[in-house]
């Protein structure tokens, strides 16, 4: 689950670290309103869940309340990256010396947290990572100990931070490790963070993602959740249990088991085809999972056949194709449906869905293969 | 010979009187596996299966002298079970339980390395030995004893795999599921070490998923150390950037992690990729013909 920069930078704040302040607008008038309450200028920031806001202009300087508001009615319906801009943060101007980057996330190879830190702030810090690796500090995290101060003076002064400086870049690097720990965060960052004309240290941005499975912990994060960031049908997908990712294609796919449903995707790339989504259904694909997926599927005017792939295993192949007719009636489904059934009786199960009308195989090449020339014919 | 499981395992199953925990203890007995006893805080008195349950795992090391540990319990207290069952001096200790927090893990991970033990998963089948033992949730019957090590980060996958192998007449002398999670105990590289020590072992078939470099990982070990034909095949080849598929590990983020990246490192490595899980058959019976070793035994 990903956070907006202001519910971020409150998260942020709540630790310790020094934040921007200003407020959130959802019509240009309130951001003049918030603009004119500040005085002198403000940035009017769009609030998305995506990166390259700026290079995307929806990030804007404005020197008077009018101008603010003229920012926010530009950033405002703004598209970026595929988000729709629904609110602007309206914060007060700095006065910018230095910048750089903070970030703390999980290192996958060492399974071990890490603090990354850049004196080139303000920008894309993977590209750096890729181009300037040696303009990058790292710091593991010991687990059962967490991060020590001198590991955050150290990251400070490999920054070439002026002595006096560096306390205060060591606090809000661990304020940033246990903001991080304390919200299950994935990734916690400030980019840049930066000393001000006055000396003073400054998160300029923040950003944080949680982790999905550690929300039980976390029952207020729901209300900071913006459903407007999420595709519908995901957000229904995930009420009901089912993992789903809508693609571009036009084959809609009902798996079960995330590895095959990825396979499955590939396999209809493979065969001349564009996969409309991932779907996990889970271990059983009962008749109730089964009509969810269906109903998830189908919300998507673009597919023209679907393909479900079910490898029987302990759940047995009869019992699958009972429930793959049972969603059937439930769900009216116009399209054609190609059924690969593997696994325990999936000659039974096959038997039933042929009687069904539906296109049963045993193969999964073949049902992808037959699912792609379904959708050209229809 | 196999690894991981064999005829002389005992196992203990944490979390044996849920709905999970008791269906795959029952499916793993009826399969041969020696299910030792099992573990449910208030259980003690009851039996699954026949296996007696216990309060502690203290008291069912005690009681049973098992040398596996398997986990069926929710997520929110899988952790602790990990700690009770490897604190108890259980040497492998093997999670099924989808879902637990990453922030979790990263201390259990490092506690479990301190005590020398061996975690398998979270978010993983199990692992099986055909023939010996099914200390997981794999179906039994698609698998046939034989000389190809299976391992991967996902369960339908590999029974997928394997009962492609098995038709094809290809048996396997073990299969593994490292699980899908971002922080799991037991890494491909684990895996392929133990594999390249198994005599019962010809050939290896590895089946990896975008996110993460575990895969790239692997490519670099086996061109230093394994010597065995390895075949592979990486899932997600059509997955889109940032977004997680299903398994809270399969994600490409930062534009790595991608399934090109990890196809080509392991074709650099002499691994034999192929592009759909049907064709890893036929590639391993190519690969076992050029070693001189006969498909089944």
């Amino acid at each position: 689950m990903n956070l907006h920069e202001y519910q971020a930078a409150e998260l942020f704040a709540a630790q310790g670290i020094p934040t921007n302040g200003g407020a959130v607008a959802s019509t240009p008038g309130e951001a003049e309103v918030i603009a004119r309450g500040a005085g002198g200028v403000v940035v009017v920031k769009a609030q998305v869940h995506s990166g390259g806001r700026g290079k995307a202009g929806g990030v804007k300087l404005a020197r008077t309340p009018q101008e603010a508001r003229a920012a926010a009615e530009a950033i405002l319906g703004l598209e970026i990256r595929g988000h729709i801009v629904r609110k602007v943060l309206v914060a007060p101007g700095a006065d910018i010396a230095q910048e750089f980057y903070l970030g703390v996330s999980l290192d996958r190879t060492r399974r071990q947290n890490v603090v990354i830190a850049s004196g080139e702030g303000g920008v894309d810090i993977e590209e750096v990572a890729r181009e300037r690796p040696e303009r990058i500090v790292r710091a593991l995290v010991d687990p059962l100990l967490g991060i020590h101060p001198w590991q955050a003076r150290q990251i400070g002064f490999a920054l070439g931070i002026a002595f006096d400086k560096v306390a205060g870049f060591a606090t809000i690097t661990r304020a940033l490790y246990d903001t991080y720990i304390a919200e299950d965060a994935t990734l916690a960052e400030i980019n840049p963070l930066v000393l001000t004309g006055a000396g003073d240290w400054l998160a300029l941005d923040a950003k944080m993602s949680i982790d999905d499975n550690a929300l039980f912990r976390h029952p207020d994060f729901e209300a900071l959740r913006d459903l407007d960031e999420e595709v519908a049908t995901e957000v229904d997908a995930r009420q009901s249990g089912i993992s789903f990712v809508k693609l571009d294609g036009d084959i809609g796919c009902i798996v079960n088991g995330a590895g095959l449903a990825m396979a499955t995707m590939d396999a209809v790339k493979l065969h001349g085809g564009e996969p409309a989504n991932f779907l996990d259904v889970g271990g059983g694909a009962s008749a109730d999972q089964v009509a969810q997926a269906f109903a998830l599927v189908t919300a998507d005017p673009h597919v023209r056949a679907i393909l479900i792939n079910i490898f029987g295993g302990i759940t047995r192949g009869d019992v699958v194709a009972q429930g793959i007719a049972e969603a059937r009636e439930r769900v009216a489904v116009t399209v054609p449906i190609v059924v690969r059934l593997s696994g325990t009786n999936a000659a039974e199960g096959q038997k039933l869905l042929a009687a069904s009308g539906l296109i049963a195989t045993e193969s999964m090449d073949d049902a992808a293969a037959e699912a792609v020339r379904a959708a050209h014919a229809a | 010979m196999s690894i991981l499981v064999d005829r002389d395992t005992r196992v203990i199953v944490q979390g044996i009187t849920g709905r999970e925990g008791s269906f795959h203890t029952t499916q793993m007995v009826e399969y041969g596996t020696n299910v030792v006893s099992g573990v449910t805080p208030g259980g003690r008195g009851k039996t699954v299966a026949e296996a007696p349950v216990f309060d502690t795992v203290a008291d069912a090391v005690a009681a049973t002298e098992p040398n596996v540990a398997i986990i069926f319990v929710p997520a929110r207290f899988a952790p602790d079970a990990i700690y009770e069952a490897v604190d108890n001096g259980l040497p492998l200790v093997i999670c099924i339980t989808e879902g637990i927090p990453v922030a979790d893990m990263v201390p259990v991970y490092a506690h479990v390395k301190q005590v020398g033990a061996r975690l398998l998963g979270p978010n993983c089948p199990g692992t099986i030995t055909p023939g010996a033992a099914k200390v997981g949730i794999m179906p039994g019957f698609i698998h046939t004893p034989g000389p190809v090590g299976v391992v991967s980060r996902s369960g339908t996958l590999t029974y997928e795999v394997v009962d492609a192998l098995s038709r094809a007449g290809i048996g396997q002398s073990s299969a593994v599921g490292i699980g899908g999670d971002p922080v799991i105990g037991t890494s491909f590289v684990d895996v392929l070490a133990l594999f390249e020590a198994d005599p019962a072992t010809d050939a290896i078939v590895m089946i990896g998923e975008i996110g993460g470099d575990d895969e790239e990982h692997a490519a670099r070990f086996i061109e230093e150390h394994v010597t065995k034909p390895v075949v592979g095949f990486i899932a997600g080849q059509t997955a889109p950037p940032g977004k997680r598929m299903g398994h809270a590990g399969a994600i490409i983020s930062g534009g790595s992690g991608t399934a090109a990246e990890k196809m080509a490192a392991l074709e650099a490595a002499g691994v034999r990729v192929v592009d759909r899980p049907s064709a890893v058959p036929g590639a391993i019976q190519a690969a076992l013909l050029a070693v001189g070793q006969p498909v089944s035994r």
